[in-house]
């Protein structure tokens, strides 16, 4: 496989006020991989994605891409070097149509005149190169769209722009079995195509299915990234609910961790 | 039915027949996705009825009386159409007519100005108001609702103070006077129809060569020639009549032609359904009215959408302020109140501009203000008090709101928001 990644975060720290919600997180996506991004509730998934999205800008840390190192601040430097994220509500309009939605903010125009044309050629030339047949049609209004459709939509507006990278956030959280799989098999083709996708998902089937690689949050942690074929279903469970399993993961926590102060919670105290 | 497939872009799909064409539109109302359907059912029925109670309805003198009648509340109706593709309302938009119309008149007739500076100047007072309106709702966040009413009740005020507490200002600019009581000459009216009837095929048609000679899907042609006919038989029959002399006394003072707001009706119309349909600006005022949030993270500047919103939707209540003292001769504190805005607001949501904001049509503003002014003059000309009209009038616009809404729910239902 590629031996170098496409975009590289290493040692990356976001705080909100007191609040240190990533420490020292690494991450490394491959051109062709998919990564898949796992961790509990509140382990810093979404922060970490909206660090790389320019949503939110990173407190210390390096983000490496293609090899050069570069400052991602605002949403419009993400896409400008080719990262796209599919969040979970999709962002979709609607009412506008599937081409409408798909260059929406990026319209192509001749002269003030948008051209609906152009623009519904290579709308249709994306859906067709995901091999996406399930539409009646390129003019038809978002909101009469089943949820794959959505989402298969949603990733189709991402890929539009000749992205390098694609994060999906939680692409089947919503979906059925069959709409699911549909989605799991545009995933991996994205990827064929030569793209570094970054999977978010709780689901494990899901990410034993399509991942190439796993990386573990943990806490806001990176407790491990691990090659999809070297872990077992259990291990990574282990890694999201503990941040370790057997020799892989994160060292076990010292109370010098916490600075040698010995906090006590237990609850009940004197009231 | 065969179904030959075209290829949209790799996409395979299938050519739309007559048929099929017909029946996705009807499928398509069914599912909560009524358009101007309504309000055009609606202004049809209260046609037949006016017809039959009073022979003089369709007499070619009040066919031309509805044009001055119902013009200001269209104009103003054309701009909450914007307003209201947001989900925002402009409740000041009645009175902030009134006070643009003043100003003209004052201009006019106090300061001795020309028509083509006082004009302007009207309608740059109408910007400013929605600057100031846009300003406060989308960097202040306030409610639309609470800005208008606030101007609302400021604007009734500057109208009183502008007219030195309530006096009658009269105009005689005679280009003034002319935009709402004249007529085009026989000769031009024709020219107008034929041109807008030509103009309106051309388009069409130019847009299904266009589109087929990329392999694109197209309209069927059997409903593109529908459109055209049908576009066609309304602007001829309305000219025919419109050309005929329907003065009361014609040796003294021959009435014939089409009344000159109809072309200026027609113009906002075109430039406002190109401006919504065929540019980035009116793409992406669709995008805030359906989905704010997916309109940010695609870069739109929401701030600014919203604000232009209301500048245009004051800028159309000046131009309806502008008729309504060009239709009255003159200017009073009543200008722009009363009934005004209530009618502009029913307009609009009548012929099919929805209250949730993202979806709304120029064209709804000029539907549902036939179907308000004609209500208006039917019953009129039936001898219903103001009072008989005023229910009437209310109950529609009830009736229109809860289509829209129970559209809406449908709508959701049917997963065809």
């Amino acid at each position: 496989m590629a031996a170098t990644p496409l975009l590289e975060l290493n040692g990356i720290d976001k705080s909100f006020g007191p609040v240190q919600v990533l420490h020292d997180v690494g991450l490394s996506v491959y051109p062709g991989e998919v990564t898949a991004l796992v961790g509990d509730n509140g382990a810093g998934k979404s922060t970490l994605v909206k660090c790389v999205s320019g949503i939110y800008t990173i407190d210390s840390g390096t983000v490496t891409f293609d090899g050069n190192q570069v400052a991602i601040h605002t949403p419009r430097d993400a896409s400008a070097l080719g990262i796209e994220v599919v969040y979970q509500d999709l962002a979709l309009c609607d009412n506008l149509d599937i081409v409408q939605n798909m260059f929406l903010g990026r319209e192509k125009k001749r002269g003030i005149v948008l051209d609906e044309p152009t623009m519904e050629q290579m709308a249709g030339d994306t859906l067709a190169s995901l091999s996406v047949r399930t539409v009646k049609s390129l003019r038809q209004l978002v909101a009469s769209l089943s949820g794959g459709q959505r989402q298969t939509v949603a990733i189709a507006k991402a890929v539009l722009w000749n992205s390098r990278v694609v994060i999906l956030d939680e692409p089947t959280a919503a979906l059925g079995v069959a709409q699911t799989a549909q989605v799991l098999e545009l995933v991996r083709r994205l990827a064929d195509q030569g793209l570094g996708v970054v999977l978010i998902s709780h689901n494990m089937n899901d990410v034993f299915a399509v991942s190439d690689r796993i990386a573990a949050l943990y806490l806001g942690r990176m407790a491990a990234q691990v090659k999809t074929t070297d872990v077992t279903h259990s291990q990574i469970v282990e890694l999201i609910t503990a941040g370790r399993s057997g020799n892989i993961g994160l060292p076990p926590e010292k109370p010098s961790d916490f600075g040698g102060e010995i906090v006590d919670i237990t609850p009940g105290g004197d009231q | 039915m065969t179904t030959t497939t075209t290829t949209a872009g790799g996409v395979k799909v299938v050519k739309p027949t007559v048929g099929s064409h017909i029946n996705d539109y009807w499928g398509r109302v069914r599912g909560g996705d009524l358009g101007s359907l309504p309000a055009v059912l609606g202004l049809v029925a209260l046609c037949l009825i006016f017809g039959v109670a009073r022979e003089t309805f369709f007499g070619a003198l009040n066919f031309a009386n509805l044009f001055s009648q119902g013009a200001q509340y269209i104009f103003i109706a054309m701009g909450l159409v914007f307003v209201l593709l947001l989900g925002e309302i402009d409740l000041s938009a009645g009175f902030a007519s009134g006070v643009c119309g003043a100003i003209m008149a004052i201009l006019l007739t106090n300061h001795g100005w020309d028509w083509y500076s006082a004009l302007p100047a009207a309608m740059l007072a109408g910007i400013v108001i929605g600057f100031v309106l846009g300003f406060l709702v989308a960097k202040f966040g306030i409610p639309s609702f609470v800005v208008t009413l606030a101007a609302f009740l400021a604007f009734q005020g500057i109208l009183l103070k502008l007219l030195g507490g309530g006096k009658n200002i009269s105009i005689n600019d005679t280009f003034v006077l002319k935009l709402a009581n004249s007529n085009l000459s026989v000769a031009l009216s024709w020219a107008f129809a034929l041109t807008a009837v030509v103009l309106f095929a051309l388009v069409q048609l130019n847009t299904v060569r266009t589109r087929a000679a990329r392999g694109l899907v197209t309209d069927p042609m059997g409903i593109v020639l529908m459109r055209i006919g049908a576009l066609a038989i309304i602007v001829l029959v309305a000219t025919a009549i419109l050309t005929q002399e329907r003065s009361i006394n014609p040796v003294i003072n021959s009435v014939k032609g089409v009344p000159i707001v109809a072309p200026i009706i027609a113009v906002f119309l075109v430039v406002w359904t190109f401006v919504l349909g065929k540019t980035t600006y009116g793409r992406h005022l669709y995008a805030v009215g359906g989905n704010t949030e997916a309109a940010r993270r695609a870069g739109i500047p929401v701030d600014r959408i919203r604000i232009s919103v209301f500048v245009i939707g004051s800028f159309m209540a000046s131009i309806g302020g502008i008729m309504a003292v060009s239709r009255a001769n003159s200017v009073d504190p009543n200008t722009g109140g009363s009934n005004i805005l209530l009618y502009s607001v029913g307009a609009a949501v009548i012929g099919g501009t929805s209250l949730f904001g993202g979806k709304g049509k120029a064209i709804n503003a000029v539907v549902g203000g036939a179907v308000i002014t004609v209500i208006d003059n039917g019953m009129g000309l039936m001898g219903y008090t103001a009072g008989t009209k005023y229910i009437v009038t209310g109950l529609i616009l009830l009736v229109a709101a809860s289509v829209d809404a129970l559209a809406r729910r449908r709508a959701a239902s049917t997963g065809n928001r």
